[in-house]
């Protein structure tokens, strides 16, 4: 996953003017500013609620609304978790559970040494393949435990 | 130089496919043998992925479900002429899950290379394009009418009275829109046409355009689908640069553009007017109706807003005519439905078909029962907001009508597998936990009835008056059910009341089920 950039203003006004000619600019901004700073922090709305002509109230509750929008950057690798049906039905809650508790974290924790946050995700289309989660955006099939830490240690997680 | 195909679909990625391509180019080169790797999409056989494929004289050959370790033994068996090993499968149109579909939607998807324009074109596409500048726009949605296509999104409303109401109005400008918001579990068909069969979408959106007289697409792409949003954005570069879209069409008087936007992570915009509220950069937020998208959509024009499947069918529609689809199908369900088989299955996976087969033909004829290896015991068909079947329902014809006749809905086709350890009440609880998560919180019943709704069901099963609190669960579904502004309140009590109603056992509080 590549490394979030710190916050620089600059940077979110440039990013802001790269997508304000499309119409309906606000999500592709917020995917920008995602992608860029790994988040998408306070201090952008009321740069975007300028750009667009909105109250930073209007840019604040489009922000929220939205899950992949957090206001604090992730661990350093993302593993997120589905927890559909499908997945359920082969005992996805059951490893989600176990994985949590080996880590000792809740859902959308992240570990003490800020390496690894875990997610709940609900569906990610694999679902002839459960259980399923992405790792950094990657995905991962008919996992168990051992597949888990398997993959987590690719990326060097131990 | 032999062609070896493996897919690329985000399900075989997840079983492995990149590390398997990797391997058998490296194993290739060891051996000095000449191989070109191409990959695509999903034929959607996912227990047998990943499905490698090799082109030989007598056609292509299958080996799956292969894996690195075993790549070495394929090379000493002679894959590469289609030789014997316990993999292979034969030619995999042959293989009986695949033998027995009826693949129009599909016809490409797991066959050609997705981003290969001269791969589309000679499997068929363009045609029905071609077909409708020919024709005109009149005579196009006339055939999209003729061929009781309906919204394969879910709600099943016919697509030729969408497009024909879009344009009969009159407007300076009009939008198609695809709902490529594809939330429900146990559903993945839109992903493997965006991964494997891209400018089928394009070429679906653009006839619409022409048919509504829509010079601008969009298609919205939900974010946990990161494969399918990559693919699908290379195919609208390389379409444009090929001139398939752009300011005159085949040289026509038509101009056609498209745009990829991501969602970003709510369900609810998988609902059409919440859509057309986040592509407008605003909380996905449901719109009252009327106005409907065709009269008043995207930044209140006149907008078509339809679900990938149903695009897809079009150029079909086109190209063989309304007729040919419609021949298809079971009373008002016409045409073919690409069922999508998930959850604890032996042989899940894409099933385009003919409407008209059973539940049961589905789940024990072609799933042949659960991965696990137990008995099924129940069956959630069309995402979670969808009821939940036991075997004893397993006669009910898969078609629309069939299903709400039983309080159940077909949805966007899944169909997913329980075996007999699921606990039905912890699924009717967790159907309203996802209502909460994912309410946008515009109507009262959804928003508030969805957090009511579990904690009804906790006392349920802590045993605080179960009889008249599962009296005051079904009243409360009566209340979403008909007090809701759109699909996601509306039909949560579907898989609740499908629940109780089904697997009452279930409903037992837990310390009395305990001491029994």
């Amino acid at each position: 996953m590549p490394q979030a950039s710190a916050w620089n203003a600059e940077r979110a006004r440039e990013i802001i003017a790269e997508h304000i000619g499309l119409e309906g600019p606000m999500l592709p901004i917020l995917h920008g500013l995602l992608e860029e700073f790994g988040c998408v922090s306070g201090e952008a709305v009321p740069l975007i609620a300028d750009a667009l002509n909105l109250t930073r109230a209007e840019v604040h509750g489009t922000i929220t609304f939205y899950h992949d929008f957090r206001s604090e950057p992730c661990g350093v690798h993302l593993l997120q978790l589905c927890r559909g049906e499908a997945c359920q039905s082969m005992g996805s809650e059951e490893l989600a559970a176990k994985i949590l508790g080996k880590l000792g974290l809740a859902w959308k924790g992240t570990t003490k040494d800020g390496v690894l946050t875990v997610e709940p995700v609900y569906c990610l289309g694999l679902c002839a393949s459960s259980p399923t989660a992405l790792l950094d955006g990657e995905p991962l099939g008919r996992l168990n435990e051992n597949k888990v830490a398997e993959a987590l240690e690719e990326v060097h997680i131990r | 130089m032999t062609r070896i195909f493996v897919p690329k679909d985000a399900a075989a990625l997840a079983l492995g496919a990149n590390k398997l391509a990797a391997k058998i180019a490296a194993e290739a080169k060891a051996r000095g043998q000449a191989v070109e790797i191409v990959r695509t999409g999903s034929r959607g056989a996912f227990f047998l992925e990943p499905l490698v494929e090799v082109e030989t004289p007598q056609g292509r050959i299958g080996y799956g479900p292969a894996s690195v370790a075993e790549v070495p033994s394929l090379f000493d068996a002679g894959f590469l002429s289609g030789g014997a090993h316990p993999l292979r499968i034969g030619r995999p149109e042959e293989h009986r899950f695949l033998a027995g579909q009826t693949r129009l939607t599909f016809a490409r998807c797991g066959i050609i290379d997705p981003l290969s324009l001269a791969g589309y074109a000679a499997m068929d596409g363009w045609k029905g394009l071609k077909r409708a500048i020919e024709i005109g726009p009149q005579s196009t949605v006339a055939e999209v009418l003729k061929s009781g296509l309906r919204g394969r999104g879910g709600a099943g409303f016919p697509t030729g009275i969408k497009w024909k109401t879009a344009a009969d109005t009159s407007a300076d400008r009009k939008y198609v829109v695809c709902n490529a918001d594809e939330g429900d579990s146990g559903t993945f068909a839109d992903r493997m046409i965006m991964e494997g069969d891209p400018f089928a979408l394009i070429e679906g959106m653009t006839i619409c355009g022409i048919g509504i007289g829509a010079a601008k697409g969009y298609v919205y792409c939900r974010s946990e689908y990161p494969h399918a949003g990559k693919t699908f954005a290379e195919a609208i570069g390389i379409a444009r640069e090929a001139g398939y879209l752009g300011p005159n069409i085949f040289g026509s008087k038509y101009a056609f553009e498209l745009e990829l936007r991501m969602g970003a992570g709510a369900y609810v915009c998988g609902e059409e007017t919440s859509l057309l509220d986040s592509l407008e950069g605003k909380r996905g937020i449901v719109r009252a109706k009327p106005p409907l998208p065709a009269h008043k959509g995207l930044f209140a024009k006149p907008t078509i807003i339809n679900n990938v499947l149903s695009l897809v069918a079009v150029p079909t529609i086109l190209d063989r005519g309304g007729q040919f689809y419609a021949d298809f199908g079971f009373g008002r369900s016409r045409g073919t439905m690409p069922i999508q088989i998930a959850g604890n299955v032996r042989y899940g996976g894409l099933y385009e078909t003919a409407f008209g087969l059973t539940l049961g033909e589905i789940v024990e004829g072609i799933g042949v029962g659960t991965y696990s290896g137990r008995p099924v015991r129940a069956v959630q068909c069309g995402g979670p907001l969808g009821a939940y079947f036991p075997p004893s329902m397993f006669d009910t014809p898969y078609d629309y009508e069939a299903f709400a006749a039983n309080d159940g809905l077909i949805g966007h086709g899944g169909v997913v597998v329980f075996d007999d350890t699921v606990d039905m009440a912890k699924m009717a609880r967790f159907a309203m936990e996802f209502c909460a998560i994912e309410s946008c919180g515009k109507c009262t019943p959804c928003r508030i009835g969805s957090v009511r709704g579990r904690e009804v069901i906790d006392r349920v099963l802590e045993g605080v008056k179960p009889a008249e609190n599962l009296a005051l669960l079904e009243d409360l579904c009566n209340t979403m059910k008909f007090g809701s502004l759109c699909a996601l309140g509306g039909f949560v009590p579907y898989p609740v009341m499908s629940a109780v109603r089904h697997f009452k056992e279930d409903f037992q509080p837990r310390a009395l089920a305990a001491a029994e």
